[in-house]
């Protein structure tokens, strides 16, 4: 037989009385909490996920035809459209910088494929000097063959996914369609979690000379010395005539600012929805009080300080945030896959590999922010019922 | 300590309510002294001052003027008295209440609310556990029941035991018998009359009921916030 209660105890079964009431709040606070900590996640996972597209492009400066910097920005991480084109003599101008350690010019051009889809789709091919490029993206590992040797042959290499849509392996021919070009398959990429995966890469010379385009590139990917100074570089490479540098550090900050729109609105819905959480506590534990004002007064009567029913108030609103906040918690790592299809459809750029970055301490994290509002959102109700008076009770039995 | 030791003194104690812009004299120049071991029930008309006195009397509202000394120690003298704190520490070591209505805790069970004070207070010398207590008062067989499977009785019997579990001096017991039947009031007063009998417990009891006023030792009736004998 028991022969102790403590406070935390009865706290935590003053709750069962309106298990309704008590479910409704922790679902609020829990959803909250899910997009707290979604948000969190979005905030960092985006960052490490631009990171690691910008570092696995094996080049940290772009330079491509003058034009607008969204588009550059895309050009750079995606492959992009909106074609500018540029004269390749410019390679000339740029390799003079003893900063430069290694340049690859890239043409990209893009087809109308009518059997892609339903109702057609555009076909990207990425003309890459098979000189100059491997060795810029020696992180890409062949599942089949390997790349094309001569800058003039008829030949492609696929990206895993690329592979995957087409239905290639390599010795099997691709059709470019509108040119009615047919190339052979010589290699296919393993899965390299970059835009890669999704590229048709096709020899440089080639692609110029059938796409009309000799002497003219869409981009310029330049490999900076380690030791040099790349922002320097970039002040000279804007010299050059009828070019934009795109480098590294604004490619990011250009699409972060792209994002910050999306994470502003995302900021908006978090501090509703804390906000409307907050109120649904101090609306459940304010009602809860004032139903049992009797039965404060009563335990007042029995000795109860005002301390202890501030106590036992307060550790019931703190019950109701530990127990929304774990379920949030456990919602967001549950849904992440979710969430994380949800922002692609939402944003305008998303790069590769995992969008919602949620870990053990943005869990605690959330976890504490859900507390602390709880526990703000707690002291109206537990200073109300720490000043009921026995004599309260009694004379409302009376009346 | 000997059987005759004053517990409670109360001298001139007069209550006024305000009611609006009326005034209301709730107690009249009320004078009392109750010794260790009485039984008291205090009966009159409803509006005749007993609930108030008995609130005063417990520390549980202050007079407009009067003395009052519990165990010796004067708790207010005219319009000075003890802080809320300093009186809550002589609730919790001196009295026990019972109410008409029982205000057990729902999802507690029987032995959880009758240790419920214990989860704010343990006066020294009080029971390890409450089994005994339980069994005396008849409720051995429900400790592990919720309060909504307990009849009325039962019900307020588990609240006299709440009220018995830190050994108080003096048990208070406003209309105890008010939401019960006949039976369930004989058995409450059978209660209350053993507690005082056997245990030598204070009671001051306000009732509405003849026959459970005839089980105390001394009866004080009270008329317009007077005590007419």
């Amino acid at each position: 037989m028991a022969t102790q209660i403590n406070v935390y105890q009865v706290a935590a079964k003053n709750l069962l009385r309106k298990k309704t009431r008590s479910t409704l709040t922790v679902l609020g606070i829990g959803l909250s909490a899910w997009v707290l900590l979604s948000l969190l996640g979005f905030n960092r996972g985006y960052e490490a996920a631009l990171n690691k597209d910008i570092d696995n492009m094996g080049f940290q400066v772009l330079v491509a035809a003058k034009g607008c910097p969204y588009e550059a920005a895309t050009l750079m991480l995606k492959g992009g459209t909106g074609l500018r084109y540029m004269n390749e003599s410019v390679i000339r101008d740029i390799l003079r910088h003893p900063q430069v350690e290694k340049v690859t010019p890239m043409l990209m051009q893009a087809v109308f494929d009518p059997n892609k889809g339903e109702s057609g789709g555009i076909n990207a091919y990425l003309g890459v000097d098979p000189a100059t490029f491997p060795s810029l993206k020696s992180y890409l590992k062949f599942k089949q063959g390997g790349w094309f040797t001569d800058a003039q042959s008829h030949e492609a290499v696929l990206g895993y996914e690329a592979a995957e849509l087409e239905q290639r392996e390599v010795g099997d021919q691709l059709l470019i369609p509108e040119k009615n070009i047919e190339l052979k398959v010589v290699g296919v990429l393993s899965r390299s979690g970059t835009q890669d995966d999704g590229t048709i890469f096709v020899p440089l010379r080639m692609l110029q000379k059938e796409f009309g385009q000799e002497g003219r590139v869409t981009g310029i990917g330049i490999k900076v010395d380690r030791r040099a100074d790349i922002s320097a570089l970039e002040n000279k490479l804007y010299d050059l005539p009828d070019v934009q540098v795109v480098s590294m550090a604004q490619v990011k900050e250009t699409i972060m600012s792209l994002v910050s729109t999306a994470k502003v609105m995302v900021l908006s819905i978090a501090l509703i929805a804390i906000l409307i959480a907050m109120l649904g506590v101090v609306n459940t534990i304010l009602m809860s009080v004032i139903e049992r004002t009797q039965e404060i007064g009563i335990i007042k009567s029995m000795g109860a300080m005002p301390g202890d029913v501030f106590r036992m108030i307060w550790t019931e609103t703190v019950i109701l945030c530990l127990l929304g906040g774990g379920l949030g918690i456990g919602f967001s790592l549950a849904l992440s896959k979710i969430t994380d299809i949800l922002i692609r459809r939402l944003l305008p750029y998303t790069p590769t590999g995992s969008l919602v970055a949620v870990d053990s301490g943005l869990a605690f994290l959330t976890l504490a922010v859900i507390l602390g509002i709880g526990l703000v959102s707690g002291l109206y109700p537990a200073w109300r019922a720490s000043r009921v008076r026995p004599l309260e009770s009694i004379r409302s039995e009376g009346e | 300590m000997p059987r005759q030791t004053t517990v409670l003194k109360a001298q001139n104690l007069t209550k006024v309510y305000k009611r609006g812009s009326e005034e209301v004299l709730a107690l009249d120049d009320v004078s009392l002294t109750v010794r260790r071991g009485e039984f008291l029930s205090f009966v009159g008309p409803s509006g005749s001052g007993k609930t108030t006195l008995i609130n005063i009397l417990g520390c549980l509202d202050n007079a407009s003027s009067g003395r009052l000394q519990v165990g010796g120690r004067t708790i207010f003298d005219g319009r000075k008295g003890l802080s809320e704190s300093e009186l809550t520490r002589i609730r919790r070591r001196v009295f026990g209440y019972i109410f008409q209505k029982f205000y057990l805790i729902p999802t507690l069970t029987v032995e959880e609310n009758v240790l419920l004070p214990f989860a704010f207070f343990r006066k020294p010398g009080s029971p390890p556990g409450v089994f005994d207590l339980l069994k005396s008062l008849g409720l051995e067989k429900r400790t592990r029941h919720r309060p909504v499977e307990l009849s009325g009785g039962e019900m307020q019997r588990v609240a006299i035991a709440r009220a018995l579990v830190n050994n108080p001096e003096i048990l208070l017991a406003d209309e105890p018998t008010g939401n019960l039947d006949s039976k369930r009031s004989e058995e409450i007063g059978q209660v209350l009359k053993s507690l005082n009998r056997k245990e030598g417990l204070t009671i001051l009891l306000v009732t509405h009921n003849p026959a459970l006023a005839r089980l105390a030792q001394r009866t004080i009736t009270l008329r317009d916030g007077r005590i007419l004998s």
